[in-house]
């Protein structure tokens, strides 16, 4: 019973981390640039979800889709601002840019919010679902449902609109891209946006089970593990490679003595680079000279 | 304009270029050891930091600048330097020894650290330094016995035999020799054909390796000098703030070591030093800052975080060689007065270098 009580709870965990790395692996895979803030987009998505249902009192699915399409302007906004002068510096330069962006979105959201925790008002809050001994929070079914959900449009983005074969075109080779007819610099703001939002439904969606406060976009960094040990460019990698680290870490919250769930995520990662220094879904090719 | 007429091969690697340069280094050294003369306790202690970080910042750039390898976790090293020192010291091991010994394990760290890394590259060593970081942070908390865990641990006072090296003025002077001879051993390290194997990785790992330079060995000494000479800095540091917690040299002190060399000018050492004036004196800056500021603003928690990443993204987007390429274009513009045009120090874009193929 305790075993599957934590592969939920783990699993719920890991979709969260799984969606954040997917966010990560989107804006790799079409620009190549490491977006380092990341875990701060989802911290203001989720404040701004706050915003609009509980303090300016939306209805929570408009407030939830308000707080969305704000965060794909941010995301848009951000990339032409900041990232897109940065195009054709080196690699660590683009990824020290979003470190030092991701500071700056603390910062301002400290200012605007202040420094103490909120609460995000959902219709699911505090419910639970016993099945047999075990007790699932509602929090948890949503955020594997909202997963699954999220997943899948997206598959179907990629799969069947313009847009999407388009961003799918730039990742696999910008210049190509630009010769078919592509504004492969229009697809990078896209690629921000859509980014952007699906951390901020991460956001939205861990909002309920931890608090909102300017420093949760530190469970970025555990995202960055989880899309790491997926293989950074893969887009099922990151959702796998999110469980994988979300399980792992409740288990050893649970059996290992105490200050080894903070790292398993990172012991996680560092066994995965030795092993397999690319990930386990890699998209790595061996350059001929 | 001045050139130099050479007339031998050996000029090219001297460590003074010409009489100009051995005058006015001598001249800042001169000034250096009259400080203290006339200036307050207080910003002796501050020059004294700014000297500490510098040390970390030859270090960070010994690996990051010259060997092109991004660390993300250099803080760790900070941390067991400053740790290992402390705990040396406290069972009565003499300053010196104890110092070197904290070096030595730091650059072993860095040594094992560096076989996981030496089979990543790019972003995945970035990440896989900053997990190394994130792991040492949580056994500087949890192994209670050595480190005192959250409740700190109290560093002795340091001495050199019967002389205290406790007061200012000598702390100042302590530091200040650690920061000549750290300059003076990457100097020497960066005319040897270590240091130029070294560069050659970082322009291009695939021509190096065709010219028979051994990456994994090179990586391994760069890694292994640049943790030495970070736990020095920490070995230092501990003295400075004088108890040590675990959350001191945790990830924001990293980005702040990277923002030294990033600001100061990637691959120079002179950016490391102008790098770590400029972090050693910006917490005072923004305290100046903070009075002139509305209470809201200048009381909210993460103002110097913000500030900190403000000034690494227009930093990076406007001048990616920091301080020391903006002195460099100023120094020739007063070189070819009337002849100077911004062309020549134009920005050189290059194509998107993909990490997918390695």
């Amino acid at each position: 019973m305790e075993i599957i009580q934590l592969l939920i709870s783990g699993m719920s965990q890991g979709c969260v981390y799984g969606l954040i790395a997917l966010g990560f692996v989107l804006i790799y895979k079409a620009t190549e640039m490491v977006n380092f803030a990341q875990g701060d987009l989802m911290m203001l998505g989720a404040f701004l979800s706050y915003t609009f249902v509980s303090v300016l009192n939306f209805p929570f699915m408009l407030g939830i889709i308000a707080a969305i399409g704000s965060m794909a302007a941010i995301g848009a906004i951000t990339e032409r601002l900041a990232i897109r002068p940065m195009i054709g510096e080196p690699h660590f330069s683009v990824l020290m840019v979003t470190i030092g962006l991701g500071f700056i979105f603390r910062a301002a959201s400290g200012f605007i919010w202040g420094s103490e925790p909120k609460t995000l008002d959902t219709p699911y809050a505090g419910q639970i679902l016993k099945i047999n001994n075990i007790i699932i929070g509602y929090e948890n079914i949503v955020i594997l449902m909202a997963t699954i959900l999220l997943c899948a449009s997206l598959v179907l983005f990629f799969r069947f609109t313009t847009t999407g074969k388009a961003m799918q075109a730039a990742s696999q080779n910008q210049l190509a891209a630009m010769y078919v007819g592509i504004s492969v610099r229009k697809i990078n703001t896209l690629v921000w946006a859509v980014s952007a939002s699906v951390s901020a439904a991460a956001g939205i969606l861990i909002a309920p089970v931890s608090l909102i406060d300017p420093q949760m976009g530190f469970i970025g960094i555990k995202a960055f593990a989880a899309a790491i040990v997926g293989g950074f460019g893969s887009l099922p990698g990151a959702i796998i490679g999110g469980l994988i680290i979300g399980i792992a870490e409740q288990f050893a919250g649970l059996y290992l003595p105490s200050g080894f769930s903070e790292v398993t995520a990172y012991i996680i990662l560092l066994i995965v680079l030795i092993a397999r220094p690319h990930g386990i879904f890699t998209s790595m090719h061996i350059k001929k000279v | 304009m001045q050139f130099i007429r050479k007339t031998n091969y050996y000029q090219d690697i001297q460590l003074f270029k010409h009489g100009g340069q051995i005058f006015w280094y001598a001249t800042l050294l001169f000034f250096l050891l009259f400080t203290p003369l006339f200036l307050s306790e207080f910003y002796l202690g501050e020059l004294a930091l700014v000297f500490i970080y510098g040390i970390a910042g030859v270090g960070l750039m010994l690996l990051t600048g010259y060997t092109g390898q991004v660390s993300l976790g250099h803080a760790a090293f900070l941390g067991i330097g400053a740790y290992c020192h402390a705990y040396l010291l406290s069972h009565e091991v003499p300053f010196l020894i104890s110092l070197t010994l904290a070096t030595l394990f730091s650059a072993t760290v860095g040594g094992i650290l560096a076989i996981p890394a030496l089979r990543v590259t790019g972003i995945y060593l970035a990440v896989a330094t900053l997990a190394f970081s994130v792991i040492v942070e949580q056994i500087l908390t949890h192994w209670v016995s050595v480190t005192g865990g959250y409740r700190g641990m109290l560093v002795p006072a340091p001495s050199l035999g019967p002389i205290s090296l406790q007061s200012f003025e000598i702390f100042y002077y302590t530091c200040l020799t650690f920061l000549i001879l750290t300059i003076f051993i990457a100097l020497n390290l960066l005319r040897s054909p270590t240091g130029r194997a070294m560069t050659a990785v970082r322009d291009s790992e695939i021509s190096a390796e065709s010219m028979g330079i051994n990456l994994a060995q090179t990586k391994a000494i760069a890694f292994s000098l640049s943790s030495g000479l970070t736990g020095l800095a920490g070995g230092l540091l501990a003295h400075k703030i004088g108890y040590l917690a675990p959350d001191s040299f945790n990830l924001l002190m990293s980005i702040q070591l990277l923002l030294m060399v990033v600001v100061g000018g990637l691959g120079s050492l002179h950016g490391a030093v102008y790098g770590a004036i400029f972090i050693g004196f910006l917490p005072q800056a923004i305290a100046l800052l903070r009075d002139s500021l509305p209470g809201t603003v200048a009381h909210t928690p993460g103002l110097e975080p913000g500030i900190f990443g403000l000034i690494l993204v227009l930093v990076l987007i406007y001048e990616p060689l920091g301080i020391y390429g903006r002195w460099i274009k100023i120094r020739s513009f007063f070189e070819e007065f009337p002849l100077y045009r911004q062309a020549t120090h134009k920005r050189q874009r290059t194509f998107l270098k993909t990490e997918r193929l390695r």
